[in-house]
């Protein structure tokens, strides 16, 4: 078996369909685990607190997604007086799109060999190979910051300002950690391509680099879990204090855009977290997509879990913890790793 | 076709960093910066580099301008009150003519007409990031190493100056 790789150069039109329908796949099935997150979230929330969750529409409330999205559309869409017009409008798209376009780079299986016109033709089932793929996602990550910034700034109320402050503070500072802990295990596999990554990991569950990088994995679970604003560190939109924190101001759909980016978020650091600790595609059922859905959605739930668990950090412990303990735990890792990296040259 | 999207995202560029000098909110022209950075890591993109294109967009996008915004926002200005410029003119030719005497001076200069022993073979055939990696870790490692000490330096320094009590 020796099919060429498809490229622009050997079968343009074939690449440019199957680059279409690549596209069109992976933002169908992520906007439906988006939608469906959310109902999946309150029922998981729902029976660990001993409650039904939603239960009225459709059969165990399957519809309530798609209600909630009707009214949110047809809600009206409110702009301050006083806000900034311009990022106002622009911060909820610059949320959404940044974790929407991270997905481009992790991949979903091994290559599809397809025939046409007598010439076999491979398929790499991932959007697009950079190789500088972790690269690409630390930096997408970066620019979710303004999102949560501007909304926060450009409401012009106090509980807005307050909430996007603390997001910009918060995110900055897990970033750092969070790329810290990414850079050991990238000295291991001394590629930044996410297929190499998953290809090095592809022999046997215990070729995983969770294995390898327990640390790591650990730091960027929970870093990862800082990033995205989830419990026990969502201090940006702290209903309990903030009311609602960044989004207090906003209505419609804008807000029901924030409300996509949190959930794109969790199957983006879920996807990232499968793809280089968990083997990604590779292991263990045959079928890869199967495989690298299967482990988003079980670190999906395991987030919910951990919102119907923990209590809220306060915020000076959210900074010390980032700090004081993470940032040089994680340095510490890439020492010893270099250290190990270079005794087994 | 490169050609093509050389100029759509050039006049972009362009675009942009008319606004960044033009916009009366301070936040609209930080806006408008970061669109420019965007732009100019495309540019490295097209050029085969895409490691610089990552650094670009976490270091300038993610990182220096966030904190910019961040004060533009605490410091909570205003929009400017509008000002009848002056001297439009004079400026229009003044830099109308440093931008021409620059590319008369780079065309003709040498730097025109280096060739390194990294052409686009290279970086296609080794890759970017390796031959960058390799460029600052081996060949350069004493430079580098001098310059992070300086940075260090500078950062201690910051810690000092911004503590309260020594």
């Amino acid at each position: 078996m020796n099919a060429e790789l498809l490229s622009l150069s050997n079968a343009p039109w074939l690449y440019i369909g199957a680059m279409l329908v690549k596209i069109l796949v992976v933002f169908g099935v992520t906007m439906g685990i988006v939608a469906y997150a959310t109902w999946a979230e309150r029922k998981v929330i729902g029976h660990m607190q001993t409650r039904l969750g939603p239960m009225l529409t459709g059969w165990h409330g399957l519809l309530q997604p798609i209600a909630d999205g009707i009214k949110l559309f047809f809600k009206e869409d409110i702009i301050p007086s006083q806000a900034s017009r311009v990022p106002f409008i622009l911060a909820p798209m610059m949320i959404l799109i940044p974790s929407l376009i991270t997905i481009a780079v992790v991949p979903f299986g091994t290559d599809l060999v397809v025939n046409v016109g007598g010439k076999a033709y491979a398929i790499p089932l991932q959007i697009t190979d950079l190789n500088i793929g972790i690269l690409y996602i630390l930096a997408m990550a970066g620019l979710g910051v303004y999102g949560i910034t501007l909304a926060g700034w450009s409401s012009n109320s106090k509980y807005s300002l307050l909430g996007g402050v603390r997001a910009s503070a918060q995110m900055i500072s897990y970033e750092l950690a969070a790329g810290l802990a990414i850079i050991a295990v990238f000295m291991l596999s001394e590629t930044l391509s996410m297929r190499e990554i998953v290809l090095q990991q592809s022999g046997s569950i215990l070729d995983w680099y969770v294995w390898k990088q327990p640390l790591a994995f650990v730091l960027f679970l929970v870093t990862g879990t800082a990033e995205i604003n989830r419990t026990p560190f969502d201090m940006p939109e702290a209903e309990s204090e903030l009311v609602s924190g960044f989004c207090t101001e906003y209505s419609s759909m804008k807000y029901a855009l924030f409300f996509m980016a949190e959930y794109a978020n969790m199957i983006v650091v879920a996807a990232i977290m499968a793809t280089l600790f968990l083997g990604g595609w590779a292991g263990p059922t045959p079928w890869g997509p199967v495989n690298l859905l299967g482990k988003i959605f079980a670190f999906m739930f395991f987030l919910m879990w951990i919102r119907a668990t923990f209590p809220r950090v306060r915020y000076d412990q959210l900074m010390k913890l980032g700090w004081k303990v993470l940032l040089p735990l994680a340095l510490a890792n890439i020492l010893v790793t270099g250290i190990v990296v270079v005794l087994q040259q | 076709m490169e050609v093509l999207f050389f100029y759509l995202v050039a006049l972009v560029a362009v675009l942009s960093g008319l606004i960044v000098v033009t916009a009366k909110s301070p936040v609209n022209s930080a806006l408008a910066l970061v669109n420019t950075f965007f732009c100019l890591a495309v540019f490295y993109v097209m050029l085969h580099a895409p490691f610089m294109a990552a650094i670009q967009i976490m270091v300038y996008a993610g990182a220096i301008m966030v904190l910019i915004l961040f004060v533009i926002m605490l410091l909570n200005m205003g929009v400017e009150p509008h000002k009848k410029p002056t001297h439009i003119a004079w400026g229009a030719i003044g830099g109308t003519l440093v931008l021409l005497v620059s590319i008369l001076f780079i065309q003709r200069g040498d730097t025109a007409r280096a060739v390194g022993n990294i052409s686009k073979d290279v970086v296609l055939r080794e890759g970017h990031t390796a031959l960058i990696g390799k460029a600052m870790f081996v060949d350069f490692l004493l430079p580098f190493e001098i310059a992070s000490i300086l940075l260090l330096v500078a950062i201690v320094g910051a810690v000092i100056l911004a503590k309260k009590e020594v």
